[in-house]
């Protein structure tokens, strides 16, 4: 079985393939078949893979040939399968097999059907070989393949520029990340002669000892590609505006996998975190910093997807948070959850965007919950699993890695604290969500609730959601074991609490209305407060003006080069003479004759100027 | 002789203003003609002014340049004409500045 290991990312790859050199000539149905099947066929293999390793969880290495050979430096084409890789894989295909179905459905109408699903199967073909590599050139390589990916989904829609705009900036800004990441790269392998996650991970070990310089730039390094795949602070602000792809889009990269990529890094190379703890405590501050400033943000948002995207971003900072703590299982495992329940809502919006109209405003929806009862029930067990409220999958995850960052010593309390506001705050634009879409007056008459291909896919996210919570992922071989001491009670009361406060204020305020805020949103400190979260802290603007305008400038200034400018000139003034030269050459004899006498009158005169002693 | 004691000056006086007049009419006129006869006047007040200069020295070099300039001048109206003729034929006027082809 575990040779087959190949196969996995090889099967939606070449059926990426098929469908771009067959464009526009296969049947629609062939077409979603075989998007759908190649990914439905990983997943199987994934499954059996999977049960082969679960009955004896051996790594393995599986070598395909190499890649390229300089020197001493030669990187194979060459997976590695642990736990954690089955866990990153099992997300991919499965979710992604459910994304693609639901695809079929919601992209049906669209012409562009076979370029779609070319694009989705190439995406999860790459985001396979990312989290299979086994040597951080191969991650590499998967790493900026779902960065092209995402590239010409979030554009995929070209027709109108401002897709094509936040494709570029998407791509753009995880750039700066992965520029980071490569010098990451160079320095390890300069540093440690090899690239090959194991090996060099075991000599990172013996070289380096607890709080050295070296591993603590490579980590800053690494986690600056991290940051950006991520959509951390400060790289996080493509992330909002790349929704403007598809809505299965944004579930399966937006939400559940690529953005992920970052983590599952982090989570890759933790023996290298763990000898540098200042880069852990940086990542830990990037994600509470994130996750707050992305709840707040995600509380004035009106636009459906915005509010998604920004509480993804809040949600990834909890998995940094809880990486930044050393708490890696419960950040894989915040991993997982949220690909399940924040695919399900994506989804659920999709549903919910493609029935009325494409409709991106909450507050012109309302009222959906008869209309769309499964997309409703959809909808209430995502919010609920993301608010971490009790029994639900987020609350397993969200709670560990709450009381993980507890347990730190000295900050631990301090970002307990932060992480717990977080959660409140998650725990109402959740819900505000809900009741806004789903209660109160209908505005927008939808056309109908989901069918088949959309249907199972949101019921069986729906049970993941619930029960993934109960899964135990495999990776205790992979990290190192966390402690098993539980803090005091109060604080696990506490943070169960959170959440259901959260349901408690947002019912009240969004649905019962028996809060009213609107006195304290109008006067004038909550109008400027209201307008800085809703711009998303204004950092969007902040980075038009630092880099973006003073960019634009100056490249429209190099535009007319300067320096060809002085050259210019001397040409000008050439062609000046040349003019005026020409325009004294009338081919009019007279003129001759008067300018020849006109000079001669002159050289006399000045002539007679000499004096006579001077001749 | 005594009679016809006249000041060089006056005579170089003359010769100015013949080439004076010569110049002029050979800026403002337009008719090749006119031109060439402004030609003529110019070198004929060079002319005097060599036979007056040898007579005042008492040098014949001054009567020997009256005949290479009296030679000239037959060349200069012999290919002159040739050129009015030409000016005729192909533009049907004798006016100078309608031959301006070679303007810049």
């Amino acid at each position: 079985m575990a040779a087959m290991i190949g196969l996995v990312p090889l099967i939606p790859l070449l059926s990426s393939i098929v469908l771009m050199l067959t464009y526009a000539v296969l049947p629609r149905l062939l077409i979603g078949v075989l998007g759908v099947g190649s990914v439905a066929a990983a997943a199987i293999l994934t499954l059996l893979i999977g049960m082969d390793f679960l009955a004896d969880p051996q790594p393995f290495q599986l070598v395909l040939w190499t890649w390229m050979q300089v020197g001493n430096f030669s990187p194979g084409i060459s997976f590695y399968f642990d736990g954690l890789t089955l866990v990153m894989m099992s997300v991919i295909t499965g979710v992604g097999f459910l994304i693609h179905l639901f695809s079929t459905e919601f992209m049906e109408q669209d012409a562009s059907y076979a370029r779609y699903f070319a694009y989705l199967n190439m995406f999860v073909a790459a985001m396979l070989i990312l989290v299979m590599a086994d040597n951080l050139l191969l991650l590499y390589l998967g790493w900026e393949g779902v960065g092209v990916c995402s590239y010409l989904l979030v554009g995929f829609w070209y027709q109108n520029s401002a897709n094509g705009q936040a494709a570029r900036k998407a791509f753009v800004v995880t750039r700066i990340g992965d520029t980071a990441m490569a010098l990451g790269l160079f320095l390890l392998f300069t540093e440690l002669g090899t690239l090959e996650i194991q090996p060099m991970l075991a000599m990172a070990n013996q070289q380096w000892q607890l709080g050295d310089m070296l591993p603590l730039i490579a980590c800053l390094l690494l986690l600056g590609g991290a940051v950006g795949k991520s959509a951390q602070l400060p790289l996080h602000t493509w992330l909002p505006d790349a929704m403007a792809g598809p809505t299965p889009v944004s579930a399966l990269i937006h939400a559940a996998t690529m953005v992920t990529a970052g983590v599952y890094l982090i989570a890759r190379t933790h023996d290298l975190f763990l000898l540098a703890p200042t880069a852990m405590m940086v990542v830990a501050f990037i994600g509470l910093a994130t996750s707050l400033m992305a709840a707040f943000t995600a509380l004035m948002q009106s636009d459906i997807k915005r509010i998604l995207a920004y509480s993804t971003i809040s949600q990834i900072g909890y998995m940094f948070l809880a990486l930044g703590v050393g708490a890696w299982t419960a950040g894989i495992f915040h991993l997982m959850t949220h690909a399940f329940f924040k695919a399900l809502l994506f989804l659920g919006s999709g549903a919910i965007i493609h029935y009325l109209h494409h409709e991106h405003d909450i507050f012109k929806m309302g009222g959906l919950r008869k209309k769309m009862p499964i997309t409703f029930w959809s909808f209430l067990i995502g919010s609920a699993a993301l608010a971490a409220l009790p029994m639900t999958s987020g609350f397993f995850s969200k709670d560990q890695i709450l009381l993980q960052a507890y347990q730190l010593p000295q900050l631990g309390p301090w970002l307990w604290l932060g992480g717990l506001l977080g959660a409140l705050l998650t725990a109402i634009y959740s819900f505000r969500l809900v009741f806004v879409v789903f209660f109160g007056q209908a505005k927008t008459e939808p056309s109908g609730d989901v069918g088949w291909r959309m249907g199972v896919p949101l019921i069986l996210l729906c049970a993941l959601a619930m029960l993934g919570g109960y899964f135990v992922i495999p990776v205790a071989d992979v990290f190192p074991i966390a402690s098993t001491d539980h803090p005091a009670h109060w604080v696990e009361y506490v943070s169960i609490a959170t959440p259901v406060l959260g349901l408690l204020l947002a019912y009240l305020l969004f649905y019962s209305k028996q809060l009213n805020m609107d006195g304290l949103i109008n006067s004038s400190v909550g109008q400027v407060l209201r307008g800085f979260w809703l711009s998303g802290w204004r950092i969007d603007w902040l980075y038009d003006l630092v880099f973006v305008k003073p960019y634009t400038m100056l490249s429209g200034l190099m535009k007319n080069e300067p320096v060809d400018g002085f050259y210019g000139l001397v040409i000008a003034i050439n062609q000046t003479f040349n003019y005026w030269g020409m325009r004294s050459q009338t081919g009019r004899m007279r003129w001759y004759i008067g300018s020849m006498v006109f000079g001669l009158i002159l050289l006399l005169t000045l002539a007679l100027q000499i004096p006579a002693e001077a001749l | 002789m005594d009679g016809l004691n006249i000041p060089l000056n006056h005579i170089l006086l003359v010769s100015t203003l013949l080439f004076s007049i010569g110049l002029l009419g050979l800026m403002i006129r337009r008719n090749i003609i006119f031109i060439l006869m402004s030609l003529e006047v110019m070198l004929n007040a060079a002319a005097l002014a060599f036979v007056a200069a040898g007579a005042h020295w008492g040098q014949p070099d001054g009567q020997i340049v009256f005949m290479l300039i009296l030679s000239v001048a037959a060349a200069e109206v012999a290919v002159g004409l040739g050129l009015v003729l030409q000016v005729q034929r192909r533009f049907k006027t004798l006016d100078m500045d309608s031959a301006d082809r070679m303007r810049g």
